[in-house]
């Protein structure tokens, strides 16, 4: 197979020259139009009157459509109906759409969307979590509560406590490609649209919804993104829905391109929260029992808050057995923009909440993180028939830090009937069947409870605080292999006597592990289909449901393709096209990570498909076994005779084979009751794990990363230097997020960090000098498409590593009575206050 | 009124009308010239995305009027392969992975080769990062493309011992 070489991203000829083509930068037809919205500059306001006569009379105006254009108004939402493409009535955020522009040139729209004039009564607009819990502004009816035995009276049972918050703040998506769509009207009402979407399947369902089409009569195609990070997945569904309904009234094809300022204005983050955390452990640091309450600030629509505060909830034990735990999660609705995907998708969050509890736990023993990290990880993986692989010696040493016997807590819970609240208490069971036309079933937002029975955790096995038995965990391994190679040790100890000589500088260093769930909790989404064709000429013609955004996922499953067909050596053999869902339909949203696991294992299944009808072919033609026919090398080889790949094709032709198969894939083993909080949400975890060291300046809390060791499970890699990509990526990402990427809204709700000038994302500069990054290349022990495993988003939790480092750093400044207690992100503000409490 | 304007890019001689002399350099690229290698991301000079060539110095082509450059030399990243070969900076963005996405590609490529020229750099990862910190990469590439502006450095100064 040519899975496993580290090819190049497939378009890297086309990037470098300029030549890769972003919807942007597509020709457009003469007579394209360009549109605009018009704002809302209130957080919360009733909507008197709305005059747009003036923009209707601007230079180069074409239309104006307001919220009385249409009927009923479109939905942008990818969940429950509640995003009027044009605010009705009441505006809800400051940015949100109140009418929209259509010019003949992009500039025209911008400036006439400037000319609406609207008369608004304002509201109290709800900005805090804790505005939003005391006006009980939330999404669902209370808090979802999962737990696990009793965490209470194993706090309180426990020979020490500690008790504490931490803020940790938003992200913008920051793709450098904004937001834009191209809707191109065909014969018969039908519209073909180009996005910048990670979901053209959303894309498609939500404008055949809000033009009265079948999704058949809409074609949706994207051939790249210039990244997405999530921002992508259901954020570009009013420019898509508002293209098509310009280009439908006005016959001409309609294009629309957010600037940046209106982009970070107008679309959704990553979620802002709060978590409160108690804890009770003994005098080695192990936990008995944690709580944790979650307060995420979802913005003014559900859109994807519901899944991504249940992947918060469900990483809140990162790699750590926790024997008793109760976590409470507060999905608040606000007067800003509404919180949707970021990579991680909760995750992240979920995860500082526990780091922060053993970075606080250690601090209060006084002893070294790490240990206390160790003390509490899940027992080491075991091994057992048809289980997991054995560790390989040449990889890391196995490292037992006196991890209790594995014991299975396991207990009744005791979860909120979510769903029915969600619903509003009507009959779950009665809305089991969806409505298809309504609701778009490939969204993550579409989720319901499901029905399944997960088998019970084999006998001691330690479990998740869903009940889901942790059996491949590999976090003793890989962070002993990580401590020797980055000399964790030495360098900590290193550092405490530099420290007790430096009174200004200060250095920190810290480990942190990642264990990261893979599947899409929304289990029906776990599936993916492919479409290959073979040419007469032996070319082959590769598409799939997944989207490139810069992940290298086209390069990944072209892989695995010529692998199947022995072209491994012949680059150019497998033609990656655009995906297009009029060639494969009902695609899942390239997203938690799942791409190259599904397409992957969807388009190897097309490609053997197509391969065991040519070997059947030839092998009736020279009287032996299909099993006996090799592709090889560009060859095929059968009972001593040898063929190009081309000849044999063009023999399958003349045989009347057909030369075009689909592939079509499911993840096995997953079944998830989100009713019950209960079950195997995931297929398997992703590892990882990160040392950080960095030096803060206590005079003005300015502060420099200078050393990074990455030790990271992609599992058999099907392309190592995409990988690293990903890995070192996602670690500066995470990284930005916990340390300079500052989203501030001011006390009117408006967002004052909407540019680059004050929003901060890592420059090349913030990459630390020294950055080793190592794959830890064992197998997948579980079934994956070449044994490989995803590595989109857990990297980006290896930049927890850092805020950790800067808590240590914090730390040295005083004599260990005062925990840092440091929020997120750890700007030079927040690092100088930090210090500054240290020192009393 | 209309204003006329003389700019060779990318080695052809062109004259062009502009009915708005506020029109940026970038948007006579994309929107007249139809070079849109060189992209748009944040328009407002802070990302870095739209660099291109002016004489040899890199800019960014959306804080540049278009007028104000009137007679000037502009390349591209269209324009930086050498026929059918590849740029030594362009071959090395590839060798070493310096992107992902590739948004950001055309302008970390076209400031790394007036990087290279400036001399101040040379072969220091540490002044190489902030010379390119002026291009914005989401991606967060910067590890290959640190590697490839260094490959570059090397292979450039290899052609001009060479031409000597």
């Amino acid at each position: 197979m040519s899975a496993g070489k580290p090819l190049p991203h497939d378009a890297a000829p086309l990037h470098v020259t300029g030549e890769a083509r972003y919807i942007d930068d597509l020709p457009t037809p003469r007579g394209t139009l360009h549109l605009a919205f018009g704002l809302s500059p209130a957080a919360h306001a009733e909507i008197l009157s709305l005059d747009l006569a003036a923009v209707r009379e601007a230079p180069g105006v074409v239309a104006v459509f307001g919220p009385d254009a249409f009927d009923p108004m479109p939905d942008c939402s990818p969940s429950v109906h509640d995003e009027p493409l044009l605010a009705q009535g009441v505006v809800h955020y400051l940015g949100q759409p109140m009418f929209l522009v259509v010019a003949e040139s992009h500039l025209a729209a911008r400036k006439a969307a400037r000319l609406g004039r609207m008369e608004l009564r304002e509201r109290p607009a709800i900005l805090t979590v804790d505005e939003a819990l005391a006006a009980e502004s939330r999404f669902e009816d209370g808090p979802v509560v999962w737990q696990k035995g009793d965490a209470a009276a194993a706090i309180a049972g426990a020979a020490q406590q500690i008790e504490g918050s931490i803020e940790l703040g938003g992200q913008e998506h920051f793709y450098l490609e904004g937001q834009v769509a191209l809707a191109l009207p065909q014969e018969g009402g039908d519209m073909v649209v180009q996005s910048s979407t990670q979901h053209p399947t959303e894309i498609q369902h939500k404008v055949a919804h809000a033009l009265h089409l079948p999704m058949s009569a809409v074609r949706v195609e994207v051939r790249r993104m210039g990244g997405g990070f999530g921002g992508k997945e259901s954020q570009g569904n009013a420019l898509a829905i508002a293209c098509a309904l310009a280009a439908r009234a006005t016959g001409r094809p309609c294009k629309m391109r957010y600037d940046r300022d209106d982009d970070m204005t107008i679309t959704g983050k990553r979620h802002d929260l709060r978590i409160d955390y108690r804890a009770g452990f003994d005098a080695e640091g192990r936990l008995a029992g944690v709580e944790f309450r979650h307060l995420m600030r979802c913005g003014w629509s559900q859109d994807l808050s519901l899944p991504v505060a249940d992947r918060a909830m469900l990483h809140a034990d990162n790699a750590y057995h926790l024997p008793a735990v109760r976590i409470e999660s507060h999905r608040l609705r606000t007067n800003t923009q509404s919180a949707t995907a970021f990579r991680g998708f909760g995750g992240p969050q979920g995860m500082v909440g526990v780091e922060r509890v053993m970075d606080h736990v250690a601090h209060q023993l006084g002893r070294d993180p790490l240990e206390v990290r160790r003390v509490n990880f899940y027992a080491a993986r075991v091994d057992r028939p048809g289980g997991c692989l054995p560790p390989s010696p040449a990889t890391g040493r196995a490292f037992f830090a006196g991890n209790p016997p594995p014991e299975d807590f396991r207990t009744l819970i005791t979860p909120e009937d979510i769903f029915r609240q969600k619903m509003g208490g009507e009959d779950a069971e009665a809305l089991r069947v969806l409505d298809a036309e309504e609701v778009d079933l490939t969204s993550r937002g579409a989720e319901t409870f499901q029905h399944g029975e997960a088998p019970p955790a084999p006998e001691g096995v330690q479990t998740t605080p869903y009940h889901m038995p942790v059996e491949d965990f590999i976090g003793h391994e890989l962070v002993g292999a990580l401590a020797e190679s980055a000399d964790y040790a030495r360098r900590r100890a290193e550092i405490a006597a530099w420290n007790a000589g430096n009174p200004i500088l200060k250095r920190g260093i810290a480990l942190t592990p990642v264990k990261f769930g893979i599947s899409f909790t929304l289990t029906w989404l776990n599936q993916a289909g492919a479409l290959v064709h073979l040419y007469q000429d032996g070319s082959v013609h590769l598409n799939h449901g997944g989207t490139e955004m810069g992940q290298g996922l086209f390069q990944k499953v072209a892989q695995v393709a010529a692998g199947v067909f022995g072209l491994e050596a012949e680059a150019e053999a497998v033609k990656i096209t655009a995906t297009d869902t009029g060639k494969v339909p009902n695609t899942s949203a390239t997203a938690a990570s799942s791409g190259s696991d599904l397409n992957g294992m969807a388009a190897r299944i097309a490609c053997e498909t197509l391969r065991d009808r040519l070997a059947a072919m030839l092998a009736e033609r020279h009287q032996a076994q299909a099993a006996e026919v090799r592709f090889a090398g560009g060859r095929v080889t059968v009972a001593g005779a040898e063929y190009s790949f081309a000849e044999v094709v063009g023999l399958a032709y003349q045989a009347r084979i057909s030369l075009s198969s689909t592939g079509y894939y499911r993840t096995p083993k997953i079944v998830w009751d989100r009713k019950k909080g209960e079950g195997r949400p995931f297929f398997y975890f992703a590892y990882g794990a990160a040392v950080s060291e960095v030096v803060i300046d206590t005079l003005t809390g300015e502060n420099r990363l200078l050393r990074v060791d990455v030790l990271h499970d992609t599992g058999r890699s099907l392309n190592p230097a995409l990988d690293i990509g990903q890995i070192e990526g996602g670690f500066v990402q995470g990284a930005g997020w916990l340390t300079t990427e500052e989203l501030v809204w001011d006390g009117k709700g408006r967002l004052r960090t909407h540019a680059p000038s004050t929003y901060k994302i890592p420059a090349c500069s913030d990459r630390p000098p020294v950055f080793n990054v190592a794959l830890w290349g064992r197998d997948n022990p579980e079934d994956t498409v070449g044994r490989s495993k995803a590595v989109g988003e857990p990297p980006f939790m290896l930049g927890i590593s850092v805020l950790m480092a800067l808590s240590d750093a914090v730390a040295a400044c005083g004599d260990g009575s005062v925990y840092p207690g440091l929020d997120g992100p750890a700007t030079a503000e927040r690092v100088l206050a930090a210090v500054g409490r240290q020192r009393g | 009124m209309t204003q006329t304007l003389q700019l060779k890019i990318n080695g052809s001689d062109l004259r062009l009308d502009l009915d708005d002399p506020r029109a940026t350099l970038l948007d006579v690229l994309r929107e007249r010239l139809g070079l849109t290698g060189t992209k748009k991301g944040c328009d407002r000079g802070q990302c870095g995305a739209c660099t291109v060539l002016i004489d040899g110095r890199r800019v960014n082509a959306c804080l540049a009027l278009a007028l104000s450059h009137d007679g000037a030399q502009i390349t591209t990243i269209e324009g930086l392969a050498r026929g059918e070969d590849l740029h030594p900076v362009q071959a090395a963005f590839i060798a070493d992975d310096g992107f992902q996405c590739g948004f950001c590609t055309p302008g970390q490529i076209m400031s790394a080769v007036a990087l290279i020229a400036e001399a101040e750099a040379g072969l220091d990862p540490e002044r190489i990062r902030e010379g390119m910190s002026g291009n914005l990469c989401r991606c967060a590439a910067y590890a290959g493309i640190t590697e490839a502006v260094l490959d570059a450095t090397r292979a450039l100064a290899l052609e001009e011992e060479r031409a000597a």
